[in-house]
């Protein structure tokens, strides 16, 4: 069994305890505006040409994003960092792209990583099938499960997709007792309206079991200069970064409301 | 900070460093009179040190609270002419050299060329080490393939262990006469040597307690003219001192840190050996008294903080002494390496964090002077409080203190034949030198070029800089039929040049033990007195001479991309790969760009890399490690740098990983500037590969931006970060945070940044201070972004 993988990066420090390894997974059901890895959507291969700057020549070279790796690879990376793992309380992220769109592969490195006790954390949009969350949820330690908009409409106009999968599988989680981290990307004018805000509250407190936390993630601009360097379609164009005094102000909503808030990621 | 500890400071700051003429003037006067020459040497020595310490002006600073100075002044720094002279030229590239300068007023200038030049001429230690020097070594010297320490400085890389905190200096005497008692003129034929010894360790011990006696009249001189009245009584107290210390072990925590301050003089003035001199584990000396003080309520910590911080500037009023030529480059600082620990463990092995090593932290963090250098050694059994008290101060960004592993210090030790106590009572010296405290003699004798031997394996022998034939003729690189064909013919290059340098090695240790022994060093390490027998000659407990190898990462990536190109992948054949060296990749941009961003680099966790690390490693090891050393002790190796990376690069052609000729090679364990592209966890992981347990020491650089430490839980991840190194026994990682935009500005204006202290490699040093290669290389340096 492979999965089409086109990152693994160490000491990662934002996706979940500890020091972690996250192992980014390529191919995304959802199309978000605000895509930080467009180089991740597309479940296939893709080649660019990079250019570069050396000893004042241009140098072009083709380059490959993604690479089909079977399991037992993929853990050989993430055992190379077992003892920063076991000194901090870290493990494994998958993240993506979205690791849900592999179920198969994904199970046995999640099944993988359980055997060898390391903990596994999984960066998800929730957006898959009531089968699949059931095949992982035995072997997944967290989840970090991002909740972009609570209106289907405009979830569909912003992911291409409609929320409802999302939300269910998240109540579905809760019910099973999974831990859960709520990352809540905020996006100006998009999704961070007051309505917005109140039905995201009303429905995480109408779960069976509290999540743990809600991460605010700001939007940054920090993937814009990828679309131009992959040749994509930039929908937000030139958003500025997301104000901090605003983001402090969701910040002491949800608090207001008795979540845990973490801004940043 | 106090007010009098802010003009003190800035006094400190504000001198400028400078010649003094003082010391060369007494040594000249005592060794132009009547004694010297018809006593025996050791004696000769102690006597030269007694008439400075008689003579040497007197020099109290306004409202310090520690006193003493080895100059007239602060950084005021005298010369050695016994070791090394510096002629009129000399002193005239230090005066006006821009970095690491000292100022040579006329009057100096007019001493040197009256009285100092026309006196020891062909008389200095310089002079017989040279004149004993073979032409291999005079050759592989000139080219940069080794330095040598002890040409312009005595061995020392010592530390103080815990004895003058239990002893006075009449309680030595007493040791030494013991000692004197116990002599065998019927079978023991070094019966009279040890008896001159000793007789010239009294003579040492008296001299200082007269040094002390003089500070204290001096002080009572300022206290009858005194018309502040807390002054005048603070002044009375520092005179009660002196009389008290060095001649009687100290009671309290004032006394204690004064004792040491003339201890540490005494051993500056006496030579000047290599990294000055060392209190080694500050805190646990000074725990007791102050616990004892506080209880007594004797002592409350704004006056301990406040002694502490009058104690750190002295240090700061101390320069490394001037260096000049080859010593200058590998070691181009003003920093002279006193190198004060905190926390580790204690004698029974249990966790020696107390309140004290929270105080110095406090002290180091409030002080930012260059000098004292100061680092944290880190049990398992130390709590992660004190490790991110550290962190804490780390992310201010002036590089200290230093990160160590008290736990494989430990066992370094322990391998090198130390017992369980000695050991624990140990740390690290100088940059990151492993050392049984108080008990050891470990001289580092000089950097070795990794890389240039290198070179010269693929030139069989060759050294294209030079155009001599440097090495053995190893065979037409064009021969080699295979990548281990190319291993076996470093090998022998490596040897026949280790070989040159032991030999070399072992006849200055010679000179030294004969010519420059130190009675005063002597007094303070055991086991000296007991064993009738100086430090330089093999006097201490335990005795190592160290090898201190430079460029493991560029030797490292070179010979990986010869084995991944030439031998791998048949890229090209090792002819034309040196053909494209020798032509520093002029017209070979395309193969250097490969060489660069598409050829496996240690610091990323790769196996096809770090083995070669593992094999350079093990061949340097398997060349020095063991082999005996005149005086008893034994050779072994440690890896660092200071700043002899960019001088060894200088002398170096282009090299096989990319760089061009004369680019600095990488520092330490370090992987080479740029090539760790895996992030922190990947370059532990590979340095890690080398068995650091089997050194005495390794250094290993990671900078960071202080983005890296920005709140509390990203600070315990560094945590973690080094607790997982330390778990795989690295020995020292030290952070290097601040970012690239800062240090380029501090270049454009350097008047913004008198401060602005970088970690160089194993010490930190004012970016200003730096030259520009260093300067330019340590902006290079990853800066590893990402929090």
């Amino acid at each position: 069994m492979t999965g089409l993988i086109f990152d693994i990066r160490r000491f990662s420090v934002h996706d979940g305890p500890g020091i972690r390894t996250t192992v980014f997974m390529k191919g995304c059901p959802l199309s978000c505006w605000w895509c930080h890895n467009p180089e991740s959507k597309l479940p296939a291969c893709e080649t660019f040409e990079e250019s570069r700057m050396f000893d004042g020549q241009e140098f072009r070279q083709m380059r490959t994003i993604g690479k089909e790796m079977p399991v037992a690879e993929v853990m050989e990376e993430i055992e190379k960092d077992l003892v920063f793992m076991n000194e901090s309380g870290g493990g494994v992220t998958f993240s993506g792209g979205e690791p849900l769109f592999q179920p198969q592969f994904l199970e046995e490195a999640l099944r993988e990583c359980r055997r060898k006790d390391i903990h596994t954390t999984l960066d998800t949009s929730g957006y898959a099938s009531r089968e699949t969350i059931e095949r992982i949820l035995p072997y997944t330690s967290l989840f970090l499960y991002d909740i972009k908009h609570m209106d289907d409409e405009l979830h569909k106009r912003y992911m291409n997709q409609s929320n409802s999968p999302i939300l269910e599988n998240l109540r579905f989680i809760s019910e099973r007792g999974g831990q859960v981290i709520i990352r809540f990307p905020v996006v100006e004018k998009i999704n961070d309206h007051r309505e917005n805000l109140d039905q995201l509250s009303l429905f995480l407190k109408s779960l069976p079991n509290p999540v743990k936390e809600i991460d605010l993630l700001p939007y940054h601009r920090i993937g814009s200069g990828k679309y131009a360097k992959f040749g994509k379609e930039n929908l937000l164009g030139s958003m500025p970064n997301y104000p901090k005094e605003r983001l402090q102000e969701i910040g002491d909503f949800f608090k207001g409301q008795g979540f845990a808030v973490k801004t940043g990621g | 900070m106090t007010e009098r500890i802010h003009q003190l400071r800035e006094q400190s700051l504000n001198a400028v460093n400078r010649i003094s003429a003082e010391r060369a003037l007494l040594v000249t006067e005592f060794y132009k009179g009547e004694t010297a020459g018809r006593v025996s040497v050791p004696v000769t020595r102690a006597m030269c040190l007694k008439h400075i310490l008689e003579n040497k002006f007197i020099c109290v600073n306004p409202d310090e609270l520690i006193v003493g100075e080895r100059g007239p002044a602060p950084k005021a720094t005298p010369t050695y002419p016994e070791v090394t002279l510096h002629s009129l030229k000399d002193l005239d590239i230090l005066n006006s050299r821009e970095k690491v300068f000292f100022r040579v007023d006329e009057e100096t200038r007019r001493i040197y060329r009256e009285v100092i030049i026309p006196f020891w001429t062909g008389k200095t230690q310089r002079d017989r080490i040279f004149s004993l020097m073979e032409q291999p070594w005079l050759d592989a010297y000139a080219a940069g393939m080794f330095t040598e320490f002890q040409e312009q400085r005595a061995p020392g890389h010592t530390a103080n262990g815990d004895k003058i905190y239990h002893k006075g200096m009449l309680d030595l005497i007493a040791d030494i006469e013991e000692a004197t008692g116990k002599l065998d003129f019927y079978r023991d034929p070094d019966a009279l040597n040890k008896q001159e010894e000793l007789k010239a360790m009294k003579i040492a011990a008296e001299a200082i307690i007269l040094y002390a006696a003089r500070y204290g009249a001096r002080l009572r001189e300022m206290s009858a003219a005194e018309s502040r009245e807390w002054r005048r009584k603070e002044l009375e107290e520092m005179a009660a001192i002196c009389d008290h210390v060095p001649a009687h072990a100290p009671r309290t925590f004032h006394e204690a840190l004064q004792y040491y301050w003339f201890v540490h003089l005494g051993v500056i003035t006496e030579l000047n050996p290599w990294d000055s001199f060392n209190p080694g584990r500050l805190d646990q000396h000074l725990w007791p008294f102050y616990k004892q003080e506080l209880a007594n309520g004797t002592l409350n910590e704004d006056r301990a903080r406040e002694i502490l911080q009058s104690f750190w500037i002295k240090f700061n009023n101390h320069p490394a002494p001037p260096k000049i030529g080859v010593t200058a480059l590998e070691s181009n600082t003003y920093t002279d390496f006193s190198l004060i620990n905190m926390g580790g463990l204690q004698t029974d092995g249990s966790d020696g964090v107390n309140d004290m090593s929270y105080l110095l932290l406090d002290v180091v963090e409030e002080m930012r002077l260059l000098q004292p250098s100061s680092m944290v050694q880190v049990s398992k059994k130390n709590p992660d409080r004190f490790l991110k008290r550290a962190l804490q101060i780390v992310k201010t960004g002036f590089g200290q203190p230093s990160i160590f592993n008290t736990d494989a210090i430990i066992q370094e030790l322990i391998r090198q034949g130390k017992s369980i106590e000695d050991a624990r009572n140990g740390g690290a010296s100088g940059c990151v030198e492993t050392g049984a405290f108080g008990k050891e003699c470990y001289i580092l004798t000089g950097y070795f070029n990794l890389t240039k031997v290198l070179e010269l394996t693929l030139h069989n022998g060759l050294d294209l800089r030079t155009g001599k034939q440097l090495g053995l003729q190893t065979g037409d690189p064009g021969s080699f039929q295979s990548f281990d064909d190319l291993l076996e013919a470093y090998n022998k290059q490596l040897r026949y040049f280790i070989d040159i340098k032991i030999r070399g090695n072992n006849i200055i240790e010679k000179l030294y033990a004969e010519y420059m022994p130190v009675p005063f060093l002597s007094l303070l390490i055991d086991d000296c007195i007991s064993n009738g027998k100086d430090y330089n000659a093999g006097g201490a407990r335990y005795n190592s001479s160290y090898i201190q190898g430079v460029g493991m990462g560029s030797m490292t990536d070179s010979l990986t991309a010869i084995k991944y190109h030439v031998y791998r992948f048949n890229n090209l054949t090792l002819p034309e790969f040196i053909a494209a060296m020798d032509a520093n990749f002029k017209g070979y941009e395309s193969l250097r760009q490969d060489l660069v961003y598409n050829t496996p680099k240690y610091g990323n966790d790769l196996e096809f890399a770090d083995e070669q690390a593992v094999m350079v490693f093990e061949m340097y090891y398997d060349a020095i490690n063991g082999r005996p050393t005149p005086r008893g002790g034994t050779y072994r190796i440690n890896l660092l740098p200071t700043t002899c990376h960019v001088y060894f690069g200088s002398v170096c052609g282009a090299t096989p990983d990319g760089r061009k000729a004369g680019m600095p090679l990488s520092e330490g364990i370090s992987p080479v500037q740029g090539a760790d592209r895996n992030g922190p966890t990947a370059v532990l992981k590979s340095a890690a590969k080398l068995d650091h347990i089997r050194t005495g020491g390794t250094l290993l650089n990671q900078k960071f931006t202080p983005s890296f430490f920005y709140n509390e839980e990203a600070i315990d991840k560094i945590c973690q970060l080094v607790r997982s190194y330390f778990r795989m026994d690295g020995h020292h990682i030290q952070f290097n945070v601040v970012d690239a935009d800062t240090l380029r500005d501090a270049q454009k204006h350097p008047e913004n940044y008198r401060d602005l202290i970088v970690r160089v490699a194993g010490y930190s040093d004012y970016f200003n201070d730096l030259g520009e290669d260093l300067q330019n290389e340590i902006i290079e340096r990853t800066g590893h972004e990402g929090l």
